[in-house]
C-alpha cells in the first residue's frame, strides 16, 4: 500500500516536472477566458472541501497542533508578499505552501492558499477572484502535492534536503502549472500550443529558478527552527517520535 | 533508527549559512543586472497574451485597486508585517512554554 502510493506521488510529480521551467506569479483577474476560470474553479473546489475536512480532523484528533497551523498559513502569508528580483530582470515571488503541505499534508495547504489568494485578489489586484480557480490549483493544490510527495519520499534518507528539495519543487511546479494554465487558453494563433508554451517559458521559465532555491533554503530555516519546540507544540509526545523526521499526516 | 544527519535541529550555523545564500541570492541579480527594470513577472503576461492571441480582451476588472504603487507596496508590507508577526508570536509563545516549564521542574 505504502508503496503504491509513493510510486503514484513519483508519476504525478514527473508529469508536472519533466519540462523544468516556470512562470511568474498568479494570473490576473480577468486574463483567463470564462469558460476556463469555470474548468479550474470545479477542478480546485473538491480539494478545497477536501481540506476543510482534513483540518477538521487533524484539530479534533490534535488541538496542540492549531498553533502550528496557524505558523503555516503565516509562512504562506510572509512568503507570498515578498517580491524577489531575479536573474532575468524582473520580479516574482515565492509561495511557502511547502512547510505546510510537508507538516499537515497537501489537502490542508488548498485551503491556506485559497485564502492568501482571496486575500491577494480583493485587496492587493494581486491574480484575481475569476481566475482565483486557476491560481489555487497551481499554488494551493499542485504546488503542496509535488512537496508533500518529495517530503515523503526523501524524508527518511535526509530530513533537511527532503524539505528543501520539496518546497523548491513545489515552487517550481506551481509557476509550471501556471504557464501551462495559460497554454491551454491562449495556444499561439499560428504556432498553436508548443509555440505558445516556449513564448511563455522563454521569457518567465528562469525567473523562478533563484525564486524556487530561496524558497527551500527560508523553508529549511523555519523548519529547523520549528524542530525546536517539539516538545511545546506536541506536549507529551513519546521520546522516539520526538527524534525523527516529523508530519502530522494521518 | 534515526540518524544524526536526520535531526533538523543538530547544526544551528547552518541555518546562518543558508539565511546568507538568501541574502545572496537576493543582492546578486541587483548587481550584475543594473539596467534591468525589476517589473512584476505577472504584468509581463499582458504583453505575451497579446501577442499569441492579439483579440483577447480581459473580460473582467478588479473591484478595487490599490491606487497607486506606494499603496500596493504599503499592502503588500503589511501582509509581509501580519505573517511574520504570527510566526514571531507563536515562536515566542512556544519559548515562554519552554522556560516556565524549565523553571517550574527547577523549583
Amino acid at each position: 500500500m505504502k508503496y503504491r502510493v509513493t510510486s503514484l506521488w513519483v508519476v504525478f510529480c514527473l508529469l508536472f516536472l519533466t519540462p523544468n521551467a516556470a512562470y511568474a506569479m498568479h494570473i490576473a483577474e480577468g486574463f483567463l477566458p470564462a469558460g476556463w476560470c469555470l474548468f479550474w474553479l470545479a477542478l480546485s473546489a473538491p480539494f478545497v472541501i477536501w481540506g476543510l475536512r482534513s483540518i477538521r480532523k487533524t484539530l479534533q484528533a490534535n488541538p496542540n497542533l492549531k498553533m502550528l497551523l496557524g505558523l503555516a498559513g503565516a509562512f504562506v502569508f510572509v512568503l507570498s508578499a515578498l517580491k524577489i528580483p531575479s536573474v532575468t530582470g524582473s520580479c516574482s515571488h515565492p509561495t511557502g505552501v511547502g512547510l505546510g503541505a510537508i507538516l499537515f499534508g497537501p489537502a490542508v495547504m488548498s485551503v491556506l492558499g485559497c485564502i492568501v489568494l482571496l486575500f491577494q485578489a480583493l485587496l492587493l489586484a494581486h491574480g484575481g477572484i475569476t481566475t482565483l480557480g486557476a491560481n489555487v490549483f497551481s499554488m494551493g493544490i499542485v504546488g503542496p502535492f509535488v512537496s508533500f510527495g518529495i517530503y515523503q519520499l526523501l524524508k527518511k534518507r535526509n530530513a533537511k534536503v527532503a524539505v528543501f528539495l520539496a518546497a523548491s519543487l513545489g515552487d517550481m511546479a506551481t509557476y509550471m502549472v501556471t504557464s501551462l494554465q495559460l497554454t491551454l487558453a491562449f495556444p499561439d494563433s499560428t504556432g498553436g500550443y508548443l509555440i505558445s508554451f516556449y513564448k511563455f517559458m522563454s521569457i518567465f521559465g528562469i525567473t523562478q529558478l533563484p525564486l524556487a532555491i530561496t524558497e527551500g533554503l527560508l523553508t529549511v530555516f523555519v523548519f529547523s527552527l520549528l524542530y525546536n519546540y517539539k516538545e511545546e507544540f506536541l506536549p507529551g509526545l513519546i521520546k522516539n517520535e520526538r527524534s525523527g523526521p516529523y508530519d502530522f499526516v494521518k | 533508527m534515526i540518524s544524526s544527519s536526520n535531526n533538523p535541529s543538530s547544526n544551528r550555523s547552518l541555518n546562518w549559512v543558508l539565511l546568507g545564500i538568501v541574502v545572496l541570492l537576493l543582492i546578486i541579480p541587483l548587481i550584475f543586472l543594473p539596467e534591468a527594470g525589476f517589473e512584476g513577472a505577472d504584468g509581463q503576461i499582458e504583453t505575451v497574451i497579446s501577442q499569441v492571441n492579439q483579440d483577447y480582451q480581459p473580460w473582467f476588472e478588479p473591484f478595487w485597486e490599490p491606487p497607486s504603487g506606494e499603496i500596493e507596496s504599503l499592502l503588500f508590507a503589511l501582509q509581509a508585517a501580519i505573517g511574520a508577526g504570527v510566526i514571531c508570536y507563536i515562536i515566542g509563545f512556544w519559548n515562554g512554554k519552554r522556560k516556565a516549564a524549565k523553571k517550574s521542574s527547577a523549583a
